[in-house]
């Protein structure tokens, strides 16, 4: 068994008196796209701001394998570092583009510490050193990749606020693969998009995967997104892990119907017997 | 008449006409309203201290016919005009090609003409005539570009409000002064003629150091309060200048500050001086041309380095700060050192025009920095257009040039009396033009922004998708 991308161990987040997320573990490996899903409010997107570090969790630890095999404690590391050092990058559930500013420009505000180091911290670029301005021309030519690969080429030059809304979901992907991160967090792609877009949205997706090596955390309320390609599935109530497996075993976990479908209140206290006497002999076991 | 219309076709609309002279009836009729109490009659004493009224009623009755026929004038032309008319005044086309020629000239044509400035306003004016037109207008407006373009900095590409901007353009001043009459003649009294060269660097650094001071523990603010907590510290700075006596002189500031040498030679009438040095005989004009070049350099560099730095990643750092921090962390970008380099930069430069501005008056107070100046670098940065360095040129030009042009209005005062003084109606101009502002052009003059980079062509983005910033 290799060692997984991120290990997230006792995760557990309040807000005050609210347990937003309790004592979650799960790990999402390399090469593979994991889904997280729940009902609305199952703190799902508390999950990925702990990881991607604008929360810092109460509890627990977040642990990223680099491909070196050093490991990095992610709720230790200030948030700009998470993306730089840990080379997570996130998408958000509304989207966060730089509005005001060209596509291409958006693409190489992402790359924004590779070109900083290139210009020598502003110093060299104000002359116009060489250096930085090859810097410049490769940060381009990425961004360019990414504007092709998400099929944005054409409205480089305009500002990203004018494009339609799955063209920005498709441009906040392309900015945060312009940071070129080992794990990618999306937070709900497929929202709002119409069938078409969605299903090239997987074929993307799927392709960063594969092509990047770049793992993919994911969020989604779609179901055929989550079930045609994710490899892993973590499912959350209340903020705890209900299940964990692939796709085909969680769709049908009664666990899983009874938090999405909604079950009489004797099914619950059923369901809670059995989850009791499971997690009774899963100590057991570990003794 | 609109009465007489209205009985003979009761269900027809009434026309344009007919609404707009029942519009421009009532109007007067307000106005007569307000103009019986107000102007009608005229308090005067006579010779033996007795009130007598001297009643005006055509001062009213050209009041009324003024309202009423602009309010006809603006009722028939200007409201409720179909969408998609025609604009009232339509640009020739030969007016458009014509400036989209010249467009990309302007800002090369708008510097030859500043740089040509003072040798024009000599030859218009002579010696004496020219001082004035070189240091009221040229460098006080230079100033204030450069004050401009370093607020436009942080205001307009960091998108941080920031309204003690005054208190580095203090720190600047002060930093010149003391260093020049304080330090340099008790260590190394031999540079004195080169104070103004050593100490500019200085002053700046210092300047861009209390920026960086100031700004640490500010910058976890946003929006509102980042604005008030600025303000405070520029009131701190001034407040700070008037009660440490010892080191400041307080209220009674600092004066005979060294002016600068021209690269070592003093502007005097000694033998050493410039002008007996070059020939010439002497005259205070060519300090004051100096000045201007001087003032002319700084202010181009400012915008040299903001260009560069705009097109640099620090600079596409701080325009996305303006446009949405979160994002910003999520890429991995400093949020804390990238708001302090925007903070450092341009306080930076409010050093160097501080310190230049202390050279040229030879004399500064903490009077010299209060708030009113960091509201009045601010309406210029905003009135531009935030983030247009060419907009700051133009509202500098308006809003400085437009209040040192009301100093030679004399000719009102054939029309208003010999006690009229327009300069003590500023405020209210200055007022209406920024409410005017609002409803004309809410973005600023040049409120479009131009993109740093681009792979085919460039197009500028319309000012409603770029953000102002939450500080």
């Amino acid at each position: 068994m290799t060692t997984p991308l991120l290990k997230v161990e006792h995760l557990t987040m309040r807000f005050g008196g609210l347990t937003a997320i309790g004592d979650l573990s799960f790990e999402a490996h390399s090469g593979q796209i994991t889904a997280l899903i729940g009902p609305n409010g199952a703190g799902k997107t508390t999950v990925f701001n702990c990881i991607t570090g604008f929360y810092k969790p109460t509890e627990g630890m977040i642990t990223l394998t680099q491909p070196d095999g050093q490991k990095l404690l992610l709720e230790r590391l200030p948030g700009h570092d998470i993306n730089w050092k840990g080379r997570v990058a996130r998408t958000f559930q509304n989207i966060r583009l730089f509005g005001g500013m060209t596509l291409l420009e958006n693409l190489l505000v992402a790359q924004h510490n590779v070109l900083m180091n290139a210009s020598g911290l502003s110093i060299l670029g104000i002359f116009g050193a060489r250096s930085y301005k090859r810097a410049e021309k490769e940060a381009i030519e990425l961004a360019e990749y990414w504007l092709e690969k998400t099929g944005l080429i054409d409205r480089a030059d305009d500002a990203a606020a004018d494009l339609p809304y799955g063209d920005q979901r498709r441009l906040e992907i392309a900015r945060a693969m312009c940071t070129q991160p080992l794990l990618l967090c999306l937070d709900e792609p497929a929202a709002g998009l119409n069938p078409r877009e969605s299903l090239l949205l997987n074929d993307l997706l799927i392709s960063i995967c594969r092509e990047h090596k770049t793992s993919i955390l994911l969020i989604e309320h779609d179901m055929s997104v989550v079930m045609q390609i994710s490899d892993h599935v973590v499912v959350l109530d209340y903020g705890r892990k209900i299940a964990d497996g692939p796709p085909d075993a969680v769709k049908n976990d009664p666990k899983v119907i009874a938090a999405y479908l909604g079950v009489e209140d004797d099914e619950v206290e059923k369901t809670e017997a059995e989850i009791a006497t499971i997690a009774a002999h899963a100590k057991g076991d570990a003794r | 008449m609109a009465q007489a219309s209205l009985d003979a076709k009761p269900a027809a609309q009434p026309t344009r006409f007919e609404r707009a002279f029942k519009d421009a009836f009532i109007a007067a009729l307000v106005m007569l309203g307000l103009s019986v109490p107000i102007l009608a009659l005229r308090a005067e004493q006579n010779m033996s201290n007795e009130v007598i009224l001297i009643p005006r009623p055509w001062l009213v009755v050209i009041c009324c016919l003024i309202v009423f026929v602009g309010r006809l004038l603006l009722g028939l032309f200007v409201f409720n005009r179909a969408p998609g008319a025609k604009p009232l005044v339509e640009t020739p086309s030969a007016v458009k090609t014509a400036w989209a020629k010249f467009a990309p000239y302007a800002a090369q044509v708008g510097l030859g003409a500043i740089i040509a400035y003072p040798l024009v306003a000599l030859y218009l004016g002579g010696p004496q005539g020219a001082i004035k037109w070189i240091d009221n207008f040229g460098i006080q407006i230079l100033i204030y570009i450069m004050l401009g373009w370093g607020l436009n900095i942080v205001v307009g590409l960091a998108g941080l409000l920031d309204l003690g901007y005054v208190a580095f353009y203090a720190v600047g001043a002060y930093s010149y002064a003391l260093i020049a009459t304080k330090v340099i003649p008790a260590t190394f009294p031999d540079l004195g003629v080169w104070a103004f060269w050593i100490c500019l660097p200085v002053a700046g650094i210092l300047a861009a150091m209390w920026g960086v001071i100031l700004g640490f523990p500010v910058l976890r603010l946003r929006g509102d309060y980042l604005a008030i907590v600025t303000l405070a510290f520029g009131e701190i700075i001034r407040l700070v200048l008037i009660n440490w006596v010892d080191f400041s002189g307080g209220y009674a500031g600092i004066s005979s500050i060294p002016r600068p040498s021209f690269f070592g030679i003093p502007f005097n009438a000694s033998e050493s001086g410039f002008a007996a040095r070059f020939g010439l005989e002497f005259s205070p004009i060519y300090r004051t041309i100096f000045l201007y070049y001087v003032i002319l350099v700084l202010a181009l560099v400012t915008a040299f380095v903001t260009i560069r730095l705009r097109r640099l990643p620090v600079g596409r750092a701080w325009e996305a700060l303006r446009e949405d921090e979160i994002a910003c962390r999520s890429l991995g970008i400093n949020t804390v050192s990238t708001k302090l380099t925007a903070f450092a930069t341009g306080a930076l430069f409010g050093g160097f025009a501080g310190a230049f501005f202390a050279a040229r008056q030879g004399f500064i107070s903490p009077e010299s920095f209060v708030f009113l100046e960091s509201a009045q670098i601010l309406a210029i940065v905003v009135l531009g257009g935030m983030g247009s360095l060419f907009g700051v040129v133009i509202a500098s030009i308006a809003l400085v040039g437009g209040i040192e042009i009301l100093r030679e209005l004399d000719f009102l005062k054939a029309i208003f009396g010999s006690d009229f003084d327009p300069t003590q109606y500023r405020m209210l101009i200055f007022g209406l033009a920024m409410v005017l502002m609002m409803l004309w052009k809410p973005r600023g003059l040049i409120s479009h922004r131009e993109p740093t980079v681009f792979l085919k062509e460039r197009k500028s983005i319309s000012g409603s998708l770029v953000q102002e910033g939450h500080g």
